[in-house]
């Protein structure tokens, strides 16, 4: 009766773990995820982060097999005849106590090799690789994050938001800062997060080895919409990201044709410019994100929607219906009124 | 031992014979049941201040609550099956995931842990009661009173909305208006209040009020648990006193202890929260170990192997729990060098666990083990806390939580180690009590359903949530996007809840069918060595007819069958109970436990109702603690009886 | 006891209801309630039988969500550059008890929709009109009229005034004074 149980245990066990593994192997590619690195810091994590796993699966199979190890033993003998049935005799003590001992050093030993991997891997990640990284500083905001591109001369400093571009193979530094809450800066295909906290400045830094886009989000709650405060990270060769750069140093594309300015006038006229900006224009406000060249971007609202016209219309209408709470109110726009703004902002390349 | 010797005796009282007779029980069970009778009646109810009556209504709060708690569970994994969901918007969701929280860590973990103890430890020591029986009492009220107050302030959409942390800036005064943090921060100290006093009481018993004999090294593991947790909670909570009321004030007479651009940082409410939410979760999780001690010795009906080692590990744990609080900070810009030092410390915790499990297992494979619905609890919490340890030490390395911190792999981790290492052992521990506290036997049939449904809820549920976590998918979040790929997952983990749902339905329908079908308990239905089964199932009143005198480590089966050597000539005319040394539990002199009255009561309406009020005006705190300082008054007026016994006393008679 | 127990009933209900409208987040308007400007008048005078009812409400009074979205703002929109976070420098003072234009919430969405003579600028089509009532709100707890336990608290900056929480309860005069021209 108690072998059977037993077995059945074993059984049961045997049965759970294929699908597991197979769904532990679903993490492995993917975006956003921390076992697809592209870059050294996440490659150093996500190889230590195997390393622990082997060891710690090994480690629960065999504590685990002890305990049905011991079921099983115990459930095999005689049963108690005597009143000393309850006190251990003593061939039996030296066996557990020599148990105990081996289980205790096994596990100090493997913790202290833990202690090593994470140490090592951790001043591994630490230090910024190469030098000259570029300087990039992020500020995070309640619900989005603003990027600002660091030159010492000022008409090359770009500004734009919730998108990053790196060149390939070259470190970035960025220092950031929040003007509100803690929020924190995580892109796990590159790097491990740090916090955006009022009152300090953090510094982080990441790698990209391989060109591509990379999804990040923010990972400390702050409100509302901490769960579309996205942004992405898009790696690209070092001559396409100059070119990128030189764009968004420009000022916006002027308005040529009578749609598009017809779109100037609503944004400039109505309540857009109260809190956006867009270089070259009078539009100057600072409360929002800087849309001088908002069609150059992959997605809107810190990376919830594709950027599309019709997500562009849905977002400036009813912004409250797609990110609730966000501070963005609807914007009241007459059919006309709003084509001709979707124009214009789709010009702003 | 020459006991006898130690006590004064009275010159009225006649030498104790060697055995009791039938005739001196009966009498002396007579005295006592008129003497320590309860009042009836709902004032006799409200006055009451029996440990037991006390601890089963810490039990049934503390159940009631985790019930609520999982209902909002069940209500997140509800909004989190699909992406996209619009089940819950997200006010309500960050409403309810810190409900969900509070509830789970404040209102149910650590009092259902204390309750346990408040009615096992005087049992178990051969006390009559705890130290302080109306303090007792009062401790209970808060405890409600800080429940209702939450809960009540939920129903009216003011529940707090920051997480159960609530980390500022985002719960301070500029972005969280209205009164919703203002309530999280009052629960805080309702609920410290009553904890802080379920340890003072707990140390108190157990260090005074043990039977003769039971020195230090004798007393049950369980017992040492909860001596140790009271340590821990002494220790902890005045870190959450002392945040929360910070963080009160920054909200109401504007002090600027978090606002970096008066001197304060947001960095200190993360320090004092988390220097108490460390040690928090071990003051949850030792008393389950002490549970998992008796449950093994029980059903394996072998003394626990290693005592001594047994005993410092839950030791060690607690002093090393107070060195770990930074490992919830590694995101935050903290020098990398002291960041090691917890990851050193973190992993170190797991060597006195280590100790615990390769004890057990030892006890096990010596004894004959009896597959009892509460021994397969105990095999459950094997089987999900190492999981949950090793998760742990994995995060414990600061590169490696890094990526991890904030992500479901976390949640994952905590689920494992709170619902395997405490919620698993505090089943088993009512499965095995059960017969005890209510003279029932529970069904072991629906005691194995309750175990298999919940085990694999647990697994389902929380299982996906590592691979989530590593696949990018942050905490705290109320919806997220159908391209992350994270829908099949997260669909597992929700139809995971509904198992969960059916064990705890279970349960209930066990526990309600066993109150009055189940087949009557004797007063020690598993064999079990420790002393509260040496007195009735229920117990009365008075707990045990004598007090008795051990001479082991297990007195149930050190005595022979029947032959438990007691203490004699306590009165039976008032609520008397023996105090004894710390070390070696040698008869000091007799202690009279306070009787019912309503001073907790009023005192938790006072002291309670300042509280509340200082929510919304700093005059609550005088004007609460003036009444408060009244009732007080009441509460410590001398009383001295004529026939104390005392040396003055004695000289003026 | 029964008519204690009335009390308490009705006291409870009372806070109750209080709690509910001071914790509600409303995110969106439906468009009615977020517009109707045109109802406000400035003057009692009126021809014909007078309306003295304008029927115009500020849906967030007694809101702190409201009141906290107004003070932001106030910042964010920079009417602190000629307010000064209440306490006046270009503009009139807001923590006082005059109310050059009234103190009603229709009056004041009517000044910062409208504009005011002397320099207070037409905020009409940018800012959108729920958000004006926000700030009605938030001005209103600037002045004290707004209940204790709404009106925000301290912020995360330097702070150079007592927060709107702290202050006594305002008390608008009942008349205001018309600008008088400078004498010669």
């Amino acid at each position: 009766m108690m072998a059977t149980r037993c077995r059945v245990q074993l059984g049961t066990a045997a049965r759970f773990t294929l699908p597991v593994f197979a769904l532990t192997m679903s993490a492995c590619s993917g975006f956003q995820s921390a076992l697809d690195p592209k870059g050294p810091r996440a490659a150093e994590v996500a190889r230590l982060h195997w390393t622990l796993t082997a060891i710690a699966t090994a480690v629960y199979i065999i504590v685990i097999g002890a305990l049905v190890y011991a079921l099983w033993r115990a459930s095999t003998r005689e049963p108690f005849i005597d009143e000393h049935q309850y006190h251990e005799n003593p061939d039996q003590a030296g066996v557990m106590k020599r148990g105990v001992i081996i289980g205790v050093t096994a596990t100090a030993i493997i913790l202290g090799v833990f202690l090593v991997l994470s140490v090592s891997t951790g001043s591994a990640v630490a230090t910024v690789r190469g030098d000259k990284p570029l300087r990039i500083d992020v500020v995070g905001h309640q619900w989005w994050w603003e990027v600002n591109y660091d030159d010492p001369i000022p008409q090359n400093q770009v500004k734009t938001a919730n998108e990053i571009h790196v060149p390939v193979g070259r470190s970035v530094l960025l220092k950031m800062r929040s003007s509100d809450v803690i929020h924190s800066f995580w892109a796990p295909n590159l790097s491990g997060k740090k916090d955006l906290i009022p009152g300090h400045e953090t510094v982080t830094w990441f790698r990209a080895d391989t060109a591509g886009v990379y999804r990040g989000q923010c990972a400390e709650f702050c409100g509302y919409q901490h769960a579309k405060m996205a942004f992405y990270i898009v790696a690209e060769p070092r001559v396409d990201f100059e070119h990128w750069l030189d764009q968004q140093r420009g000022p916006a594309p002027k308005a040529t044709d009578s749609l598009t300015q017809t779109g100037e006038r609503v944004f400039l006229s109505g309540a857009c410019a109260m809190c956006h900006t867009i270089g070259g224009t009078g539009a100057g406000g600072n409360i929002g994100p800087d849309l001088t060249h908002l069609a150059s971007r992959r997605t809107i609202a810190a990376g919830t929607l594709p950027m599309t016209t019709g997500n562009l219309a849905g977002w400036i209408l009813d912004p409250q219906s797609i990110k609730p709470g966000t501070k963005m109110p609807p914007t009241q726009l007459d059919p006309q009124s709003l084509q001709a703004l979707l124009a214009y902002l789709g010009s702003l390349k | 031992m020459a006991y006898s010797q130690s006590l004064p005796m009275r010159d009225d009282v006649p030498e104790p014979p060697p055995f009791i007779t039938a005739e001196v029980e009966n009498d002396v069970r007579a005295k006592l049941s008129a003497t320590w009778k309860e009042k009836s009646g709902f004032y006799g109810w409200l006055t009451s201040t029996n440990h037991k009556s006390i601890a089963k209504r810490y039990l049934v709060t503390a159940i009631i609550f985790f019930i609520l708690g999982g209902l909002e569970a069940g209500m997140m994994r509800a909004q989190l099956s699909r992406p996209e969901n619009r089940f819950i918007g997200p006010d309500l969701y960050n409403q309810i995931f810190t409900m969900h929280g509070s509830t789970m860590m404040f209102l149910f973990a650590v009092p259902v842990m204390e309750a346990v103890g408040l009615y096992l430890v005087p049992l178990m020591i051969g006390a009559r009661n705890v130290a302080f029986p109306r303090l007792n009492a009062l401790g209970y009220w808060m405890y409600l009173f800080g429940g209702l107050l939450l809960y009540g302030a939920f129903f009216f959409n003011t529940g707090p909305d920051a997480g159960w942390f609530s980390y500022v800036p985002l719960s301070g005064p500029a972005y969280s208006p209205g009164k919703r943090i203002d309530i999280w921060a009052q629960m805080i100290t309702f609920t410290e209040i009553a904890a802080l006093i379920g340890a003072v009481e707990i140390v108190t018993t157990i260090f005074k009020l043990r039977a003769p004999g039971m020195s230090l090294n004798r007393i049950p593991l369980f017992v040492w648990g909860q001596l140790i947790t009271a340590f821990m909670i002494i220790f902890a909570l005045p870190a959450i006193v002392v945040s929360s009321t910070m963080l009160a004030t920054d909200r109401l007479i504007d002090t600027h202890f978090f606002n970096p651009a008066e001197g304060g940082d947001a960095l200190l409410w993360q320090h004092l929260f988390w220097f108490f939410g460390h040690p928090e979760v071990y003051i949850i999780f030792i008393p389950a170990l002490g549970m998992v001690s008796s449950v093994v010795e029980t059903f394996t009906q072998r003394r626990i192997f290693g005592y001594p080692a047994m005993l410092l590990s839950m030791v060690s744990t607690a002093f090393l729990g107070f060195g770990l609080w930074v490992h919830h900070m590694f995101a935050t810009p903290l020098p990398q060098l002291g960041q090691s030092f917890f990851t050193a410390a973190s992993s170190a915790i797991s060597i006195p666990s280590g100790v615990q499990i390769f004890c057990c297992i030892a006890t096990i494979w010596s004894g004959r083990p009896r597959f009892t619905a509460s021994f397969m609890f105990v095999l459950g919490f094997f089987f999900l806390f190492i999981i949950g340890g090793l998760t742990g030490v994995m995060i414990a390395s600061v590169p490696y939580d890094l990526q991890v911190h904030d992500t479901f792999f976390i949640v994952a981790h905590f689920h494992y180690v709170l619902l395997g290492g405490a919620v698993f052992p505090l089943w088993a521990g009512f499965y095995l009590w059960f017969p005890k506290l209510t003279g029932r036997m529970l069904s072991e049939r629906l005691g194995k359903w309750n175990f298999w449904l919940f085990f694999i809820g647990m697994n389902v549920t929380f299982f996906p949530m590592h691979i989530l976590g590593l696949m990018g998918m942050p905490r705290r979040v109320y919806t997220y996007l159908p391209e992350m790929g994270w829908g099949p997952l997260n669909l597992l983990s929700s139809v995971g809840a509904v198992f969960i749902v059916a064990s705890v339905l279970v349960f209930l329908s066990n526990v309600f069918r066993s109150l009055r079908f189940g087949a009557p308990a004797g007063e020690n239905p598993w064999n079990a060595p420790t002393l509260e089964w040496a007195t009735t199932s229920p117990p009365p009143a008075y707990n045990h007819l004598f007090i008795p005198v051990v001479e082991g480590r297990d007195p149930l089966w050190d005595a022979a069958p029947g032959e438990l050597s007691v203490v004699s000539g306590l009165r039976t005319d008032r609520h008397e109970g023996l105090v004894t040394s710390i070390m070696d539990a040698i008869p000091e002199r007799r202690y009279e436990f306070k009787k019912e009255t309503i001073l907790p009561l009023l005192l938790a309406i006072f002291g309670g109702g300042c509280i509340a009020i200082a929510i919304f005006t700093p005059w609550g705190v005088t004007v609460g603690a003036i009444m408060a300082l009244i009732v007080l008054v009441g509460w410590f007026w001398p009383t001295i009886s004529p026939d104390h016994d005392t040396p003055v006393a004695r000289a003026r008679r | 006891m029964k008519v204690c127990a009335r009390i308490s009933v009705i006291v409870l209900v009372g806070i109750t209801l209080n709690a509910c409208k001071r914790e509600q987040r409303r995110f969106r308007e439906t468009p009615p309630s977020a517009t109707a400007s045109n109802a406000i008048v400035m003057s009692t005078l009126q021809p014909g039988p007078s309306v003295v009812e304008t029927g115009v409400r500020n849906p967030y009074e007694d809101n702190a969500y409201a009141v906290a979205e107004g003070k932001r703002l106030f910042d964010q929109m920079n009417c602190s550059g000629c307010h000064s976070h209440g306490g006046g420098g270009i503009g009139p003072p807001l923590t006082d008890d005059e109310w050059i234009y009234g103190s009603d919430p229709e009056n004041i969405f009517s000044t910062i929709v409208e504009g005011r003579p002397n320099g207070m600028p037409s905020f009409r089509g940018k800012i959108p009109n729920y958000q004006v009532w926000e700030l009605v709100a938030y001005v209103r707890a600037l002045g004290g009229l707004q209940g204790k336990a709404v009106r925000t608290t301290r912020d995360d900056h330097m702070m150079f005034k007592e927060s709107e929480q702290a202050r006594d309860k305002g008390h608008p005069s009942p008349t205001f004074v018309p600008p008088t021209s400078v004498k010669q």
